[in-house]
């Protein structure tokens, strides 16, 4: 199998863009991302593109493939429509850089406000803890996150109506649940989660979990039960209730 | 050529790797104004992509193990050639580094009874990598990651360091470009931490990302400092060989260590074949009791499949030369035969080795619970690198230090795996600490603008030429000689060629030039990658041709055996007054008694 395909891929800066055509011969089992290399060598040696891994390892490589939010180096060219061309995309959550490389750092930044871990004192006296299999397992699920921040870019509060200010987004979320769940983590996270990180304005449309390439059910594990513990802690005034009193007995 | 923007440190990490996060957090914890600068975006770096584990003797899964097994293990696995300074070291801190993490946020999978699991690795006695599924990698660099943003640490991401500033003998900074608008940075600082990891880019066939272009050691040799080892570059035996644009592509040990078997295509286990005397006694010689050891059987001794790593890649070589290959050239490994044999079946496959099930779907339409993978070698890690003092981490030139895949000692001829990660947290930490204790006692240097315009005029020298030459071709045709000519298997004549072909490549890459203009180009940042590439590949060449031995990784047509006239010394790599490349061998460090005892009693 070899064929000249044409890939139809976004040039420019912030301020100008383009699509231009390139056209390059495809082989047996190549990625979209062995395409866009291939292209910089031969025709477009300024195309700027980010990648690590090629492996889907490292959530460097994202980018929407004819429109679909994808990680290029994950996506093999036999499962598209190569009569056509292909058209890949920067991400369009986050600021444009340069042709297929976005400014991600908001990410970085929102992160950074979110409570770090706060462990509990260690169950051994060499200073390490005893923990169920059975209880790491809900946060090691978040914990495959590998930052390609898909989830961003389609989570309509943040592509659609731009709350970067006051919405954390889906990947925060999963990050937050993690600590959460974290079985010897004592840290409260409930206050900012409700509050700056914006977790109400998710409406759970799920679109966030469709993209992720890690497979993460991002809403129903993640972010309803961090829901429902925001709701049980703020909304709900028998529960409140009963914490006060359980916390002063203890 | 315009300016650049100056920043000022106690000490900066280049680097952010699982050495570099964890050597700038112990320094900015030691209350020094710290930098970590880095190629990629944060958590981005190569320790993401490791899969298997990370040794430490902690015991959890098998009592006996302790240190001291360890460090004769890695000695072993080493062929002895290790700075056992180091190999001490890392054995006796591992355990403390790992249950550290822990407290970080990092979830490793348990024992029944509640403790950090640990799984079998090849050249490893006991069941000692702790480990997340196949992600361990990922584990470990976001949970330093995660730590290191709430300390005071300043971050430069998609900042690439291109050359050392120094002060007399000493280091001062060092000059740097962001990738975003290819502006200039002057990082001016006492004591600096090269953590850029290794350079399998100066291969083919490589599990390796386009940052494995040796900067750090390249930077270390034009700065003066030693570089050693080099000829120890050890090529994985398990890489992905179709489809051909994923060759190179790990497939962790760890599907050996859950009970994966190699087999050519006549399906035979010919790793049974022949085993290396050092290794015998601890080998199984039937399939079941190999299978036994890796379903955690502490009486049976562990299959041919996890002897060290030099020796399966060239057995897997052997059997594809010997025309008893897999359709794609390489062999098979088969994990999903243990199906019948495991409760769970091809359930618990799929838990214990996520990564690669998921890998092998998606990039090779191949179930690995159903069919056999088709495997080979692919360039996985240098052991050698910048040479270090091993209680320190500080390198000849004073105030700069090295640590990771960066710096040589620690593993000598052959790694073993499990063994980098650990390396990382030990070193980084050492190399941390020592450079904040080293700028602490001394003042800043001095940098020098002559130095610094030159290095800027260098950098853009390939805009101003108009050329035939195109740094992809240069990298690429660089790759496929050191692949041919210095790969598993060497040959005087072979690695001789390699040098005068270097020599002519590095020739066309100072007349590269790169159209476009500053702002994130990749094809500019290609052609500067090009000097740490020719660099590093010239010393691999160089101190190969002088071993004349096999020995770990390093493999000789011309000298097939060890040789017990080259077993004492290591080979160094160091820039001559006359700017030529200059190698000598130095005899080791003789082994502390305690620690030859050591090494005697687990011979038994
Ligand atoms: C696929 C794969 C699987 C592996 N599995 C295992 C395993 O299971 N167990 C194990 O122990 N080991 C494993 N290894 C090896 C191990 O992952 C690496 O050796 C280790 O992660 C290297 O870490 P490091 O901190 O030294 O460097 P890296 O993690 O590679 O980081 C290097 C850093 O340096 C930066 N850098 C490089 N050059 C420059 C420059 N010029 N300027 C600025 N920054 C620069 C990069 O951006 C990056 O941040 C594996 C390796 C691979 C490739
Ligand atoms: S489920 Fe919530 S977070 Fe996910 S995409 Fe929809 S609105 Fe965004
Ligand atoms: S949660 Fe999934 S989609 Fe979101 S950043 Fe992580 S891996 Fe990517
Ligand atoms: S390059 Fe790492 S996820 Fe695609």
């Amino acid at each position: 199998m070899s064929k000249t395909v044409t890939f139809r891929i976004t040039r420019g800066t912030g301020e100008k863009t383009e699509l231009v055509d390139y056209q390059t011969e495809v082989g047996e089992g190549m990625v979209v991302l062995d395409a866009v290399h291939q292209i910089q060598a031969e025709s477009a040696p300024d195309l700027a593109v980010r990648w690590n891994c090629k492996a889907g390892k490292c959530g460097s490589c994202s980018a929407e493939v004819n429109g679909m939010p994808r990680l290029m180096c994950m996506t093999r060219l036999g499962e598209i429509n190569l009569d056509e061309p292909v058209t890949i995309e920067p991400m369009r959550t986050f600021p444009l850089i340069k042709d297929l490389v976005t400014d991600v750092s908001w990410n970085y930044e929102v992160k950074k406000r979110i409570k770090k871990m706060k462990p509990r004192k260690p169950d051994n006296e060499d200073g390490s803890w005893l923990m169920d299999q059975e209880d790491v397992e809900r946060p090691q699920e978040f914990r495959k996150c590998i930052e390609c921040f898909l989830c961003q870019n389609v989570c309509h509060v943040l592509r659609d109506h731009k709350l970067h200010a006051e919405f954390a987004g889906p990947r925060h979320f999963v990050y937050a649940a993690q600590l959460e769940m974290n079985p010897i983590d004592t840290a409260d996270r409930l206050e900012d989660l409700k509050g700056p990180d914006g977790i109400g304005y998710c409406n759970i449309t799920k679109c966030c979990t469709k993209v992720c390439p890690e497979h993460i059910t991002i809403t129903d594990n993640a972010i309803i039960p961090l829901k429902e513990r925001v709701v049980d802690k703020f909304y709900d005034p028998i529960g409140k209730l009963f914490r006060v009193f359980s916390s002063r007995d203890s | 050529m315009g300016d650049w923007d100056t920043f000022d440190y106690d000490v900066i990490v280049i680097g952010a790797g699982g050495a570099g996060l964890r050597a700038a957090i112990e320094s900015a914890e030691r209350g020094c104004k710290t930098a970590l600068v880095c190629k990629s975006l944060l958590g981005k770096a190569h320790t993401v992509m490791a899969e298997g584990g990370c040794a430490a003797a902690i015991g959890n899964v098998d009592e006996r193990d302790n240190w001291q097994t360890h460090f004769a293990d890695t000695m072993r696995g080493g062929q002895y050639l290790n700075n056992w300074r180091m190999a001490e070291h890392h054995a006796k801190e591992a355990p403390d580094r790992v249950r550290e993490l822990e407290s970080w946020g990092a979830l490793f999978d348990r024992t029944k009874d509640g403790r950090i699991m640990q799984r079998n690795f090849g050249g490893h006695k006991y069941p000692r990598l702790a480990h997340v599924g196949d992600r361990t990698g990922l584990e470990m660099i976001r949970t330093l990651q995660d730590h290191a943003i709430h300390q005071t640490i300043e971050v430069h991401m998609e900042v690439t360091c291109l050359k050392l500033l120094k002060d007399g003998e000493r280091v001062s900074g060092v000059v740097a470009y962001e990738r975003e608008r290819g502006r200039f940075r002057v990082f001016k600082g006492k004591a600096i931490v090269l953590a850029t990891g290794g350079f399998g880019r100066a291969f083919r066939i490589t599990s390796n990302s386009w940052e494995y272009t040796g900067d750090g050691q390249s930077m270390a040799y034009h700065a003066g400092a030693e570089l050693k080892d080099m000829e120890f570059v050890q090529f994985h035996p398990t890489g992905m060989v179709w489809p051909p644009s994923v060759r190179g592509i790990l497939v962790t040990e760890g599907v050996r260590g859950e009970g994966g078997v190699l087999r050519n295509s006549e399906g035979k286990r010919f790793m049974f074949d022949d085993i290396p005397p050092l290794y015998k006694h601890q080998t199984a010689d039937n399939e079941e009791e190999g299978f036994r050891y890796t379903q955690g059987d502490k009486e049976a001794r562990r299959p041919p499949e996890l002897l060290t790593r030099d020796h399966v890649a060239r057995k897997i070589m052997k059997e594809v030369r010997e025309g008893r290959a897999s359709p794609h050239g390489g062999v098979f490994l088969d994990i999903a035969w243990i199906k019948d044999r495991v409760p769970g079946g091809a359930e618990h496959i799929k838990k214990k080795l996520p990564a690669m099930h998921h890998q092998f779907k998606e990039l090779a339409e191949v179930d690995i619970t159903e069919v056999p993978m088709e495997v080979g070698p692919t360039t996985h890690y240098a052991m050698g690198g910048v040479s270090v003092d091993g209680d320190t981490q500080m390198t000849n030139v004073p105030g700069l230090f090295a640590a990771g895949e960066v710096a040589a000692g620690l593993h000598g001829a052959n790694r073993l795996g499990g063994n980098s990660l650990s390396d990382l947290l030990v070193f980084g930490r050492l190399a941390g600490e020592h450079a904040a204790k080293f700028a602490g006692e001394t003042s800043s240097g001095s940098v020098d603008e002559a130095d610094i315009k030159q290095a800027f005029a260098d950098a853009l020298a390939p805009f101003e030429r108009e050329s035939e030459e195109n740094a992809y071709m240069i990298q690429k045709e660089l790759q496929g000689k050191m692949q041919d000519l210095v790969g598993i298997v060497r040959k005087e004549d072979e690695m001789k060629e390699a040098i005068a072909v270097i020599d002519q490549l590095q020739g066309r890459s100072a007349k590269v030039g790169v159209d476009g203009n500053r702002d994130y180009n990749n094809g500019w940042h290609t052609a500067l990658d090009l000097l740490n590439l020719m660099t590093v590949s010239e010393a691999v060449a160089r101190s190969a041709l002088d071993r004349k031995e096999s020995r770990g990784a390093h493999f000789r047509d011309d000298f097939p055996q060890k040789e017990e006239a080259e077993a004492n010394h290591n080979t160094y790599i160091k820039k001559g007054p006359d700017g030529e490349m200059q190698l000598s061998r130095k005899e080791k460090e003789p082994l502390r008694d305690e620690l030859e005892k050591i090494i005697a009693e687990e011979q038994k």
